[in-house]
């Protein structure tokens, strides 16, 4: 039976030894956003050692291009992105100390298996709900890349931001079990 | 002879995009609302109520469905009696998405050089236009703003005449299982068969603007269209790609003549999101 989780960052490794696939996950604290190219230049960036915009020990990244901010408010609708074109990278920053990452769709075996030997979790949020999940985002602030407009790192503070463990630590997949149970329920 | 002023066309495209990326047209909400009604996976179900709770958030706050406001793809039907006055063609077209990615907070994706440089035009120009003339004096334009991640699981195969119905319909439930979450299903399938190369491209694409509930006028392609959807539903994809009833709401077959050696088949994938909006100037 999948569970309900309130998490607050950054993340323990007995905060997700807890997090199985299925279980959804109300996420508090801060998240970075980065995509494919912030990705680049962060992978860069530790192949020649240097400091990253972000601590990435315990950190969350959202895979996110947002949409501008309306006046008053403190960023646009913000769904997230497909996330297999960040596949070459996740692997080295889980190594670097990274522990979840969001985005939808589902990952390759080198994630999965990175996954397994970091102790991280990949959460999907819904693709297509940015409206919704835009306002569960409190504050934005540009920290790194600004010439990379929707692309740039972005300091996210985020209350009860729905999503739902896509992979887990233990190897599982929701992609992979969510259809081939549904499909059982069919036989 | 009808004159209209190219400043008219920048004010139509504007609207357009804005309109398109803050409200979900009302057959493709309620075929989710209809998806949501016979979904038996509790899982999917939850998604489903997600997305359509996000429309109303969308349209009551004026803000786009999905951050991802697209390509700014654009089909016009020009009447050949028609004179465009008052300045560059393209010019006022390319105006009109700058004025509404820009007034309408949509998100700017498009970078100037595919490969090299990468660097972001910052206004969402260029645009993807696809221009018909046709008998009259109107106007027709339709903006199609079309997201990344649903375009990035669309394929163009040249297929044999031998292939037949069995391997469109192989080809298009390949590519929807293949694609599995990424497009962000329900996805709504478009087909173009016949022409060639880029036709069938642009057939596909242009399939995805049809009306929910319409099929092709030939009782041959509106079967295959009903058979490839059922196959399709089949898979257990469901919403999100986490299993349910309901992989695509609809499949949409556009079909032409092509050369004998050829059988030309694009698949192009539309998200849940199935922005579209028409004006006649």
């Amino acid at each position: 039976m999948s569970k309900i989780h309130k998490i607050k960052t950054p993340l323990t490794d007995d905060i997700i030894k807890e997090l199985r696939i299925g279980d959804t996950v109300y996420l508090s604290g801060i998240i970075y956003t980065a995509r494919d190219a912030a990705h680049k230049k962060l992978v860069e960036l530790l192949e020649k050692g240097e400091k990253l915009p972000f601590d990435l020990k315990g950190a969350v990244i959202y895979y996110v291009g947002p949409s501008p901010a309306k006046p008053g408010m403190p960023i646009g609708s913000a769904g997230p992105t497909t996330s297999y074109r960040m596949d070459p990278y996740t692997p080295i920053l889980l190594r670097n100390g990274l522990k979840a990452c969001i985005g939808k769709g589902n990952r390759g075996q080198d994630v999965v298996n990175s996954l397994i030997e970091n102790k991280g979790v990949y959460l999907a949020a819904i693709g297509g709900a940015a409206a919704l999940i835009a306002k569960t985002i409190k504050n934005a602030e540009v920290i790194a890349y600004e010439e990379l407009k929707a692309e740039a790192i972005r300091k996210l503070t985020v209350e009860d931001f729905p999503c739902t463990v896509a992979n887990d630590m233990y190897g599982d997949d929701l992609y992979k079990k969510g259809v081939e149970e549904f499909l059982k329920t069919k036989k | 002879m009808r004159e209209i002023n190219v400043s008219e066309l920048s004010d139509a495209v504007c609207k357009l995009f804005i309109d398109a990326n803050y409200y979900i047209p009302e057959d493709v909400a309620g075929s989710l609302k209809k998806a949501l009604e016979r979904e038996t996976s509790e899982t999917a179900k939850e998604i489903l109520k997600i997305i359509l709770k996000n429309h109303d958030i969308s349209a009551s706050e004026k803000m786009p469905l999905c951050q991802d406001t697209g390509v700014a793809v654009l089909f016009m039907e020009i009447g050949q009696d028609v004179h465009f006055s008052g300045g560059d063609f393209e010019k006022a077209i390319a105006e009109g998405v700058r004025k509404g990615y820009s007034e309408g907070y949509l998100r700017k994706s498009m970078v100037g050089d595919p490969v090299m440089e990468r660097k972001n035009t910052g206004d969402n120009n260029p645009p993807v236009l696809h221009i018909k003339i046709v008998p009259g004096e109107n106007v027709k334009m339709t903006a199609a703003p079309k997201g990344g991640g649903s375009e990035n699981m669309s394929e163009v195969r040249m297929m044999k005449a031998a292939d037949g119905t069995k391997g469109i319909i192989d080809f298009a439930v390949d590519r929807v299982k293949r694609s599995g979450g990424n497009p962000c299903p329900p996805v709504i399938v478009g087909i173009g068969i016949g022409g060639d190369f880029e036709q069938s491209a642009i057939l596909a694409k242009k399939a995805l603007l049809r009306r929910f509930g319409e099929r092709n006028a030939d009782q041959k392609y509106a079967e295959l269209e009903i058979e490839i959807l059922k196959k399709i539903n089949e898979l257990g994809i469901g919403a999100m790609g986490f299993g349910g009833e309901t992989t695509a709401l609809e499949v949409f077959i556009e079909h032409v003549p092509c050369h004998i050696a050829s059988m030309p088949v694009a698949i192009n994938i539309n998200c849940h999101a199935a922005r579209h909006k028409e004006i006649i100037l």
